[in-house]
C-alpha cells in the first residue's frame, strides 16, 4: 500500500511486519522516531508477541539484544552515533557470539565537536566489528532492506547493521509502498535459531578461547561474511521476486560499466548523484555512479567487474580515516589494483554539509579535465582553516578550535573571547 | 558428638529456622533431619557446575555458585539459564572447549550481565514461557564498578532475574585490583600497605545490598559460604518472587585474601561473627530478618588469618584497626545484628 510518510516510521511499520520479540532501545537523535514508533505499536497491542524494553543505555540495548537473541528471539533496536560508540564493545560481542541481530544506525556524525547531523563516521567506526553493514539509498530502500536484514541475519546466524543517513531519510517524507503482512511472512520464515540457551538442551555459549583456536574462530567469521555476498544477492533476487523491487544486493550500478568517470558513494547521496549524471549524460559525458549497498561484507570482485571500463573513479564518502584518508577509497583501490584506475577521494557531508549538485558537478568537471586532486575536501572554507592554523601558530594557548572557528564565521557572538 | 540422625519430626519446608550446634560455631546441618539437610552429592542434585573445574583449592566462589545455582534448579524444577559476566567464576569454568556448567549458560562481558540477564527474561516474556527463570551472576567488581549502570536499569525495570553477586572484595581475576567493594585498609595490587593510609582507602563505600534495598526490589538477600543451608534457602526464597532479586554472596578468596584455602569456611563464618559481613533479607526495600551474631569475636581475630590486612595489625597503624572496628559496630547496629 503507498504511504506518504517519514523514513522513520516507514522503517518502524517494517520491522513490526517482521515481527520481532524483543526490541530494547535508548533514544539518539536522529533515531528517535523509528523507537517511538515501535513502542506505540507494542504498547498499543498492534504489535503482538513483542516486548519493548526503555533501557538505561545503548550499552544496555545492545546487552538485551545479546540475550533474548542467544535466547532465541528474534531481536531489534536502533541508534546512532554516540550511541553506537557507547555500545561498542557488546556490539563487538553481538557479532562474536554470531548472534542474528537487526539493528538501525540512523548515521550521524561522532562528536566532539558534537553534531547531531548527518554523515558515515558512526558506521565506518564499526567496519571491522563483524556485522553485516548495509546502506540504502531511499526510504523505499530503507524499509524493504529491513525485511532482508532479518532474512540475512538469520540465514547466515549473524548481526546486520542497516545504515540510512541520519535526517536524509530518516527525516524524509516521502511515498513510500508498504508491504502486507502475508508478503512479509511469505519471505521470511520464523526464526530458527543457530544455537540458543535452552533447559532441554542445556549450551554453554561465550567460552574463553585461547590461542589455540582463536584464528579458526575468528577465520569462521570471515568466512562466513564472503558466504554472504552470495546470500545477499540471492536474497534480493527473491525479494524482488515477491515485491517486485529491485532493493537490497551488493552493488548498483547507475552507467558504470559504460562511464569514463564513475562516482562511487554509499547512501543517500546517490540520489543526489543520480540527478546530476542525468544531466551531464545528456550533455553527451561519458560518466556513472557505483553505489555499494553492501559495505561488509565489501563486494570486492562485484566492484572490480563493475568498474572495468573505468578511466577515473572518484570516491565520495561522508567519513574518513583521521591521519590516513577515504577509507572508502582505499577499499576501492584494493579491489581494483589489478586494473588501471586513476582514483580519487572525495570527502565532503560531513557533519550534515549540504552535498549540492553545484559542488559535485565541479568536482566532474575538474576530473574530465584530469585536474582533479587525489584527495579533495568537498566546499573546504580554506580560508577558515588557514586562520585557525595561524591562530595556534602564534600561540600555545590559542584555545578550542571549534569554538574560534564558529568565532570566526559569526556563528557564535564575537564579545565572547577565550 | 553424636552421628544420630537428630529426628525433629518437622516437615523439611517447616525446618527453616537455623540450627546451632551448642557450643561451637557450627551451623547445624547436622542437627536438621538427614532428607533436609545441604549435602554435596546425591542422585537428585542438578549439579549445575560440575567438577573439573579450575578454580584455586579453597575457592568461596566455587562453593557459593555451586549451591546457589542448585538450589534455584531446585525450586524450578530444573528450569534454569544463567547469564556470567566475565570475572573468576567464568574464567575458571569454562576454558575451552571445555565447560563445567550443566545448565544453559551464556558469558557476554565483564559490564552487561544482567542487561543481557534482562534480555533473556525478555525473550521469556515475549514467548509467554513463565516457568523458565533466569539468574545473572557476576564478581563483586562486575557488579558495583562496570556493571552498575545495567544492574541498576534491571532493577529499576524490575525485570524477573534473580542478580547472584560473590563478593570476593576485588578484582581477583584481573590478579587482585582494587574494587569499590574490598574493604578498606585491605591491600591490593593497587592499593599496596605503603604510606601513610596503608591499603585500600577508607571510602564512602558502595555497599550494594544497600542500594538494592534503594530500589525497593522485591528481595534482596546477604548470605555467606559458612552457612549453606541458610544461602541456599534464600536462593530458594527468591525464586519464589516475580521481579528483580539481589543476593550477595560472602565467598573469601585464597590467593587474593592471602588466607590458607583450608580456612575459607572459618573465615566466611569469623567475617559474620565479627561484624564485617551482615546476614540480612529485606523486601520492598525494607529489611525483614537478619541472622543474630551468636558468639561476637574481635574483628583482629579474622583480620589476622589475611595477608591482605596484616599491616593494620601493626602498632602504628591502630588508627585503621579502629576505624575497622567501628564498620563492625555501626553495621551491628544497622542491621541488628546481637
Ligand atoms: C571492559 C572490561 N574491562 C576490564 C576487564 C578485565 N577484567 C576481567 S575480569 C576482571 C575482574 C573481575 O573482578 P570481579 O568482578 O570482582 O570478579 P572476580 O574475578 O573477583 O570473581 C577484570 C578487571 C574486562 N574483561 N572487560
Ligand atoms: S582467585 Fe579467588 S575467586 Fe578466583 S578462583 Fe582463585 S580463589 Fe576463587
Ligand atoms: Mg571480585
Amino acid at each position: 500500500m503507498l504511504q506518504q510518510i517519514s523514513g522513520s516510521i516507514a522503517v518502524a511499520e517494517a520491522v513490526a511486519l517482521c515481527r520481532p520479540e524483543v526490541v530494547p532501545c535508548y533514544p539518539i537523535t536522529p533515531q528517535t522516531h523509528i523507537v517511538e514508533h515501535i513502542s506505540t505499536l507494542v504498547k498499543s497491542g498492534q504489535l503482538k508477541n513483542c516486548t519493548y524494553e526503555n533501557v538505561e543505555s545503548e550499552f544496555a540495548s545492545m546487552s538485551l539484544c545479546i540475550g533474548a537473541s542467544a535466547a532465541g528471539s528474534r531481536t531489534y533496536t536502533a541508534t546512532a552515533s554516540q550511541g553506537l560508540l557507547f555500545m561498542m564493545e557488546a556490539v563487538y560481542n553481538a557479532s562474536g557470539l554470531a548472534l542474528p541481530i537487526v539493528m538501525t544506525l540512523g548515521n550521524r556524525a561522532i562528536g566532539a565537536p558534537i553534531n547531531i547531523w548527518n554523515d558515515h563516521s558512526d558506521a565506518m567506526s564499526v567496519r571491522d566489528a563483524g556485522w553485516i553493514q548495509l546502506f540504502v539509498e531511499s526510504n523505499q530502500q530503507a524499509l524493504d532492506v529491513h525485511i532482508q536484514a532479518f532474512k540475512l541475519a538469520e540465514t547466515l546466524s549473524l548481526p546486520v547493521m542497516v545504515n540510512m543517513d541520519g535526517f536524509i531519510l530518516t527525516h524524509a517524507i516521502t511515498r513510500v509502498d508498504m508491504p502486507t503482512q502475508e508478503q512479509v511472512d511469505q519471505f521470511l520464515p520464523p526464526f530458527i535459531p543457530r544455537q540458543k540457551l535452552d533447559t532441554e538442551a542445556p549450551l554453554s555459549i561465550g567460552a574463553m578461547v585461547g590461542p589455540d583456536a582463536f584464528t579458526e574462530v575468528r577465520y569462521l567469521a570471515h568466512h562466513k561474511q564472503k558466504e554472504a555476498l552470495n546470500i545477499i544477492e540471492q536474497q534480493a533476487a527473491e525479494f524482488q521476486g515477491i515485491f517486485g523491487r529491485d532493493s537490497g544486493g551488493l552493488i548498483k550500478s547507475y552507467y558504470a560499466e559504460d562511464a569514463e568517470i564513475v562516482f562511487v558513494a554509499m547512501g543517500s547521496v546517490v540520489g543526489t548523484m543520480q540527478e546530476l549524471v542525468e544531466e551531464l549524460r545528456e550533455e553527451g559525458h561519458s560518466v556513472g555512479i557505483l553505489s555499494i549497498r553492501s559495505f561488509r561484507p565489501f563486494p570486492a570482485n562485484a566492484i572490480d567487474k563493475a568498474l572495468a571500463n573505468t578511466r577515473h573513479a572518484i570516491i565520495f564518502e561522508k567519513s574518513f580515516a583521521v591521519g590516513m584518508g577515504g577509507v572508502l577509497a582505499s577499499e576501492i583501490h584494493m579491489a581494483t589494483v589489478a586494473n588501471d584506475i586513476k582514483i580519487s577521494s572525495v570527502i565532503g557531508g560531513l557533519g550534515g554539509r549540504t552535498i549540492t549538485k553545484k559542488s559535485l558537478r565541479k568536482i566532474i568537471e575538474s576530473a574530465m579535465q584530469d585536474e582533479l586532486d587525489t584527495e579533495v575536501f568537498l566546499d573546504l572554507e580554506g580560508t577558515t582553516v588557514v586562520r585557525e592554523l595561524r591562530r595556534q601558530q602564534e600561540g600555545q594557548s590559542s584555545g578550542p578550535a571549534a569554538e574560534n572557528i564558529l568565532r570566526d564565521m559569526g556563528v557564535v557572538s564575537a564579545s565572547k573571547t577565550h | 558428638m553424636s552421628n544420630q540422625d537428630s529426628n525433629t519430626d518437622i516437615p523439611c519446608e517447616q525446618q527453616t529456622v537455623k540450627f546451632y550446634q551448642t557450643g561451637t560455631f557450627t551451623v547445624g546441618n547436622r542437627l536438621l533431619d538427614e532428607g533436609c539437610r545441604t549435602v554435596q552429592a546425591t542422585a537428585e542434585r542438578a549439579n549445575s557446575l560440575d567438577s573439573g573445574h579450575r578454580a584455586c583449592q579453597g575457592c568461596g566462589q566455587a562453593l557459593g555458585a555451586r549451591y546457589a545455582l542448585d538450589a534455584a534448579m531446585r525450586a524450578t524444577d530444573n528450569k534454569i539459564i544463567a547469564a556470567n559476566a566475565t570475572g573468576c567464576l567464568e574464567v575458571f569454568t569454562t576454558p575451552y572447549p571445555e565447560t563445567a556448567w550443566s545448565i544453559p549458560w551464556v558469558h557476554s562481558l565483564f559490564g552487561n550481565v544482567a542487561a543481557v540477564a534482562s534480555g533473556i527474561a525478555a525473550s521469556l516474556k515475549a514467548k509467554g514461557d513463565t516457568t523458565t527463570r533466569v539468574i545473572a551472576q557476576g564478581g563483586d567488581g562486575g557488579t558495583t564498578d562496570i556493571g552498575f549502570g545495567c544492574l541498576s536499569g534491571m532493577f529499576d525495570r524490575n525485570d524477573d532475574v534473580l542478580y547472584i553477586c560473590y563478593d570476593n572484595g576485588g578484582y581477583m581475576n584481573t590478579g587482585v585490583q582494587r574494587s569499590s567493594a574490598t574493604p578498606p585498609a585491605a591491600r591490593t595490587a593497587t592499593t599496596m600497605p605503603v604510606g601513610d593510609n596503608p591499603g585500600s582507602s577508607f571510602t564512602t563505600g558502595k555497599f550494594l545490598p544497600a542500594i538494592a534495598m534503594a530500589h525497593e526490589i522485591p528481595y534482596v538477600a546477604t548470605a555467606s559460604v559458612h552457612d549453606l543451608h541458610d544461602l541456599e534457602r534464600k536462593v530458594e526464597k527468591a525464586m519464589t518472587f516475580r521481579g528483580a532479586r539481589y543476593i550477595q554472596i560472602n565467598v573469601p578468596c585464597p590467593l587474593g585474601w592471602g588466607s590458607q584455602p583450608a580456612l575459607t569456611i572459618k573465615l566466611s563464618r569469623m567475617g559474620v561473627e565479627c561484624g564485617l559481613v551482615p546476614l540480612f533479607e529485606a523486601e520492598n526495600g525494607k529489611l525483614t530478618d537478619s541472622t543474630k551474631i551468636r558468639y561476637r569475636i574481635p574483628v583482629e581475630d579474622y583480620l589476622k588469618l589475611q595477608r591482605r590486612f596484616a599491616h593494620v595489625l601493626k602498632p602504628q597503624n591502630t588508627h585503621q584497626l579502629d576505624a575497622i572496628r567501628k564498620i563492625a559496630e555501626d553495621n551491628i547496629k544497622r542491621y541488628n545484628l546481637v
